[in-house]
């Protein structure tokens, strides 16, 4: 199972002295919270794309590619690479190209995006986001499978005798995990292609993640990729901790309150008990995030968002020496308890090179 | 069968309430008087106002409020009384149908009514809740009731009926739409078609 961390890179005030960092020191923050990530022993960093202030990361793979030079074992993902309103053929481009960089230490999460505007800005319709996000990654595998691609579809000019280049690292395509919250088209297409699933569960009920990721399961079994467990699952989660867990509660609430997403809304209390955010102490983390697997059954990558709402680097940094020092390991050990030594491990790409070169019958997601 | 009476009043007692039980009650007679048996439940949207407020924020129902909008859109019929504030539906009565999926209404046998200080207000039920529920695509009776504070000490006069004529006139309506209403199958995943449309894309 793999552990580690995904920021939307928002430039957000910090409530608690109103200081609101420059685009620069927040993706130069961003930089040093990924180094960080790999020094406590954390397996994934993935970023977001947006393309809208207050948020920074407009282009991922400058940055994972910078943060590539700069790691050694980090996984390098995004949370979410927009399928919708980037060109697949661009996307297919730049990922090769950050996988080789990175010596195969990529993947990627395709979303749709929810920003109404930025489908125009891209020349999109968003009435068309599932049609856009299933035709594009329709290509986008085709692209990365195929050395030689005719294609015609409805959303971008024909491409004749085109080859994207460069042609995947070992000739195997970035592992694709699908990003949904709500829609079970996407949920079905992550299954149909017996991709990765990712439910980015931190705003919503366990319920809702139970029922989303049932469907993948059971869908990914109807497509013939192997059993419900097989399928490949990712969770977020949110966390705030300090040693005594009234401390974290008294330092993040001022946070939360004023938070982008659900600020002013309910209180701290309510939507930790409704939501997978836990604020206290390393050990209610542990529990709480042991719990998700009673929810969607043994997964694969447990992704956390830790720097946002204006929380200061200094302070993400103390988090991230918690998560990796005292959090993740015990994760590690408890997750790996009880679970059938045939539920897949997370999508790695030596394991993937592998299984491409076995002989017929042998796979690995 | 299940009749949900949504109450938006805001007082205790209210007269809202008080509108909503009644008119629940004609419900149920009109239906006894077909032979057919119901349940009714009246959600307070008082109750309910700081979890649709937190809603609107973050995106998903509390419990309770879950369990509301779970009654309502599995109901065989619903009556929804609101209060007339600033010349339409109150806030809170608009907020908690903007919280329920615009399909999930479809079909369904709604009584519309309303209550305020003045008869002068009476056509809001035509020019606010009826769109509404048209919007929705819910089936509204011919009959919406408003019940101004003189209407509960007053008969009718030559060119309307009383109070209790109209309620019972509404309730009727509804009952009549429920009872011939089919009884609804659970509606399974429906993923055959997206498998399609996937399919369709496939190349190799």
């Amino acid at each position: 199972m793999q552990f580690g961390i995904f920021t939307v890179g928002d430039v957000t005030p910090d409530p608690t002295d109103g200081r609101v960092p420059a685009e620069h020191e927040r993706i130069k923050a961003m930089v040093a919270i990924a180094l960080k990530a790999e020094e406590v022993g954390l397996d994934v960093f993935a970023t977001g794309e947006h393309h809208n202030p207050p948020f920074v990361p407009s282009s991922p793979t400058t940055l994972l590619g910078h943060i590539a030079a700069r790691t050694e074992r980090l996984v390098l993902s995004t949370a979410t690479t927009l399928i919708t309103t980037n060109d697949p053929v661009k996307v297919a481009e730049d990922y090769a190209m950050l996988q080789h960089l990175a010596d195969g230490r990529v993947d990627l999460m395709l979303g749709r995006g929810n920003t109404g505007p930025v489908y125009p800005w891209f020349g999109q319709d968003i009435r068309q986001g599932i049609d856009l996000a299933r035709e594009n990654y329709a290509l986008l595998r085709r692209l990365w499978r195929e050395d030689v691609v005719d294609w015609e579809g409805r959303f971008r000019t024909p491409l004749q005798a085109f080859t994207s280049t460069p042609r995947p690292l070992d000739g195997v395509a970035p592992f694709v995990w699908h990003g949904s919250i709500r829609s079970p088209e996407i949920a079905e297409q992550a299954a149909f292609y017996g991709d990765g699933f990712f439910h980015n569960n931190i705003f919503w009920p366990a319920d809702h993640t139970r029922r989303m990721v049932q469907l993948y399961r059971r869908r990914y079994a109807h497509h013939g990729h192997g059993r419900p467990e097989d399928a490949v699952v990712g969770l977020g989660g949110q966390v705030f901790m300090r040693r005594n867990s009234q401390d974290a509660v008294r330092e993040f609430r001022p946070y939360f309150d004023n938070a982008p997403v659900y600020g002013h809304g309910p209180s701290l209390e309510d939507f930790t008990e409704q939501t997978p955010l836990t604020v206290g102490s390393p050990q209610q983390v542990i529990e709480r995030t042991l719990s998700f697997r009673e929810t969607v059954g043994d997964y694969q990558r447990q992704l956390f968002l830790m720097d946002h709402a204006g929380l200061p680097l200094k302070t993400v940094l103390e988090q991230l020496d918690l998560l990796g020092g005292e959090v993740v390991p015990v994760l590690r050990k408890e997750f790996a308890l009880g679970r059938p030594a045939t539920v897949p491990d997370a999508p790695t790409h030596a394991a993937r090179v592998a299984a491409a070169a076995a002989p017929e019958g042998v796979s690995a997601p | 069968m299940k009749l949900v009476a949504v109450s938006a009043g805001l007082s205790t007692p209210s007269s809202t309430r008080l509108l909503a039980d009644r008119l629940a009650e004609s419900v149920r007679d009109g239906l006894a008087d077909r032979g057919a048996v119901v349940s009714t439940e009246v959600v307070e949207l008082r109750a309910l106002a700081g979890d649709i407020a937190n809603h609107l924020v973050t995106g998903f129902p509390a419990p309770r409020l879950a369990a509301a909008i779970g009654a309502v859109t599995g109901a065989d019929g619903l009556v929804v009384v609101t209060p007339v504030f600033t010349a339409s539906y109150s806030g809170l009565f608009k907020s908690f149908f903007d919280v329920i999926d615009p399909d999930a209404l479809a079909g369904k046998p709604v009584l519309a009514a309303a209550t305020g200080g003045t008869a002068r207000h009476s056509l809001v039920l035509e020019h606010a809740l009826r769109p509404l529920f048209a919007y929705l695509r819910a089936t509204v009776v011919p009959t919406a009731v408003y019940a101004a504070s003189a209407d509960w000490g007053s008969g009718g006069d030559e060119y309307a009926d009383g109070l209790p004529a109209r309620i019972r006139r509404a309730g009727g309506e509804l009952a009549a739409l429920m009872a011939d209403r089919p009884a609804r199958a659970e509606p399974a995943d429906d993923v055959t078609a997206l498998e399609q449309q996937l399919a369709d894309l496939r190349f190799d």
